[in-house]
């Protein structure tokens, strides 16, 4: 058995900036990361690797240069690494995603669980994992925030919903995607910096996985994203300076003037 | 296969599309004096295609699939959200949405309802903006779980076949939707924040943040039926309810492979007693890297109870631990909504406002004059939180001790 964590390499959106005269998106400078939920995903993933001894297999799918970041889970302590790259990946929605990444965990046979962050912090979707899942028809467990027992052939945890939290048990295979607070990433080793270096890392592209251009990247995808612009601020009110006591009361007219009548 | 082209004869070089990449795919050939895109980074998401001032970039998609008889969908279907029998707020604001894009072509809207006791539900539904009430009642909805829920919405669907499908972008809806999705094969757009039928083509135009809110993304659905889409909770108005409204209700029988399970509920604990969901109030007191140290934050608590409100955060202070989790407003903690929203040492990071900018009013108390807050305040209020802060609490105290006596 062995545990697959998908993750994807996006651009640190904390940096991303508005050109305000062009209304565009200024990249400049701005670095890809791993994406900060699929860190807890992967130390989950090396969690029950140390307990268990099922290897972790860190997949992406994304252009070449997501390599990087394949090489950075190997240095936090994965076992294996596959990146899913070709041309005609490009483009994609969650839908071929999903599709692009069950049909590599289907090809690569004998997973027990597959991984993911909650969502990617470009897209914020969240779609990706529950589409994994549909796609194996396996069952799944989003919004886990905490994995309290992973035994031969289930898996409990904990489910964050609003009301409160589910203990929920699923036979395995499963697909599980998790919240940070399921548990503290470690930091990369000195050996697995090692490793990463030299490991030699595998690309399955459209041939490899056996799909068809037309079940994968923009062309596979249902939705197609057909305009960009900068979000609409409302406009600013009156500032006031002075004396922190003026300020004040003049905040308690606000925010009491506003009260209904008691 | 899909690929982007640079139409030669139209492109100037000007080099407004470099800056637009978020994937910094598009350079200007210092040859050629032409954009060029290096195909190994481009991800074909066509920001420089709305960039270009003279239409050079083309991005060509290929065939695909569609739903074969894609025409034949009709009609907006809200999926409802309950929870112990009592629907979610979010799935009347959904009914408000679909009443209002319904507008354009006289769609009928109808409500999936699936829960162990419908009790009222179905007419209060039907006040709220449905014209068919779809109800499923079955002991085992009492508790949400995926797969019997996604079985029957799947099932819905196929057989009712609706042009849209909306849910709540709650942890239900987001769990529920995507599977649904990619088991028929469908787009679905996440956490939409707005919806509008394209007059032209009548398709649904989908609008939602990406980029932890520094974007706005409109996305169609365009071969493939239904069109599916999450919808951000309290951003959507709910209609006021109608009580003699006109609608019908049609009991659904399930099978008996439909309840079925693999994921089984062994124990819910709801949240405690005294814990406040910040988006049910009316009034935030929120504070952000600005506070300082997690000791400032009973300060707030103060102010907010003295206002019976709740304590907000920004995602800043949530991450230095300060506050937990479930106070972050923002892109990626809740969206809130209230009457009066107090922003403390919150400089308006654009992933902060996208959380709370449709709140009535908001005050802004910041040191910096130039915080991006202020741009959005009501009222701004520029200088030292900790001065103005325990001075407002005493203010606020006095005035309800002479209003109390």
């Amino acid at each position: 058995m062995r545990i697959v964590v998908a993750m994807k390499q996006v651009p640190d959106t904390t940096d991303v900036r508005i050109d305000e005269e062009r209304g565009t998106l200024v990249r400049e400078g701005v670095p890809a990361i791993m994406n900060p939920f699929d860190a807890y995903a992967l130390e989950e993933g090396l969690r029950w690797r140390d307990a268990l001894g099922w290897p972790v297999i860190a997949l992406t799918m994304g252009p070449p240069q997501a390599m990087e970041m394949l090489r950075e889970a190997v240095s936090i302590g994965a076992d294996e690494a596959l990146l899913l790259s070709d041309r005609a990946f490009a483009g994609a929605d969650t839908w071929a995603t999903a599709h692009t990444i069950a049909s590599a965990v289907e090809k690569l046979g004998d997973v027990a669980m597959v991984l993911t962050g909650k969502q990617a912090i470009d897209g914020d979707t969240a779609q990706t994992g529950p589409g994994i899942a549909a796609a194996l028809d396996w069952p799944q467990l989003t919004f886990v925030g905490r994995v309290s027992e992973v035994a031969g052939d289930h898996v409990t945890v904990e489910r964050y919903v609003e009301g409160g939290c589910e203990v929920l048990r699923c036979p395995l295979p499963a697909l599980l995607t998790i919240l940070k607070d399921a548990n503290v990433p470690r930091m990369p080793s000195i050996r697995g910096k090692m490793k990463a270096r030299k490991m030699e890392i595998p690309v399955w592209g459209l041939e490899e996985l056996g799909l068809e251009e037309g079940e994968v990247g923009l062309e596979g995808s249902p939705t197609r994203v057909v305009r960009i612009r900068t979000p609409e601020m409302r406009g600013g009110g009156e500032i006031h300076e002075g004396e922190p006591e003026e300020l004040a009361r003049l905040l308690a007219d606000r925010l009491l003037g506003e009260r209904e009548p008691s | 296969m899909a690929r982007i082209e640079i139409r030669e004869e139209t492109c100037t070089g000007c080099g407004a599309c470099v800056p637009a990449c978020p994937f910094g795919a598009i350079s200007v050939s210092s040859s050629s004096g032409l954009a060029i895109i290096d195909p190994d980074r481009c991800n074909l998401c066509g920001a420089c295609e709305e960039s270009c001032p003279f239409e050079a970039i083309i991005i060509r998609k290929g065939s695909g699939q569609g739903t074969p008889d894609s025409g034949s969908y009709r009609g907006i279907l809200v999926v409802g959200e309950q929870r112990e029998g009592v629907v979610d707020h979010s799935t009347l604001e959904l009914l408000g949405a679909a009443r209002r894009l319904s507008e354009a072509d006289g769609s009928v809207v109808s409500v999936l309802l699936m829960t162990a006791q419908p009790g009222e539900w179905p007419s209060r539904l039907i006040a709220g903006g449905a014209d068919v009430v779809l109800l499923a009642e079955h002991p085992c909805f009492s508790h949400y779980l995926t797969e019997p829920c996604a079985r029957l919405l799947e099932k819905v669907i196929l057989t009712t076949k609706p042009a849209v499908v909306l849910a709540a972008a709650t942890t239900t809806g987001r769990d529920l939707m995507p599977r649904v999705a990619a088991r028929i094969d469908t787009g679905l757009t996440a956490d939409c924040t707005a919806l509008e039928i394209d007059g032209e083509s009548g398709l649904l135009l989908q609008t939602r943040p990406a980029f932890g809110g520094n974007i706005m993304a409109t996305i169609l659905c365009e071969r493939t039926r239904p069109q599916m889409a999450t919808v951000r909770p309290r951003v959507m108005k709910a209609l006021e309810p109608e009580p003699g409204r006109e609608g019908r209700v049609e009991k659904l029988e399930l099978e008996p492979g439909d309840p079925v399970s693999r994921v089984e509920l062994l124990d819910f604990t709801p949240l405690e007693e005294g814990a406040i969901d910040i988006t049910e109030s009316e009034t935030i007191v929120s504070g952000g890297r600005g506070m300082k140290s997690p000791e400032s934050f009973p300060m707030l608590q103060e102010l907010a109870d003295l206002l019976d409100g709740s304590v907000g955060a920004s995602r800043a202070a949530v991450d230095a631990g300060w506050v937990p989790y479930p106070h972050q407003v923002g892109q990626t903690g809740k969206t809130v909504q209230p009457r009066t929203y107090v922003a403390c040492g919150i400089s308006g990071a654009v992933q902060h406002l996208v959380g709370m900018q449709s709140s009535d009013r908001i005050y802004a108390i910041n040191r910096d004059p130039r915080a991006p807050i202020f741009q959005v305040c009501t009222e701004g209020f520029v200088g030292d939180l900790f001065e103005i802060l325990p001075a407002l609490a005493r203010e606020l105290r006095r005035r309800r001790g002479e209003a109390g006596s």
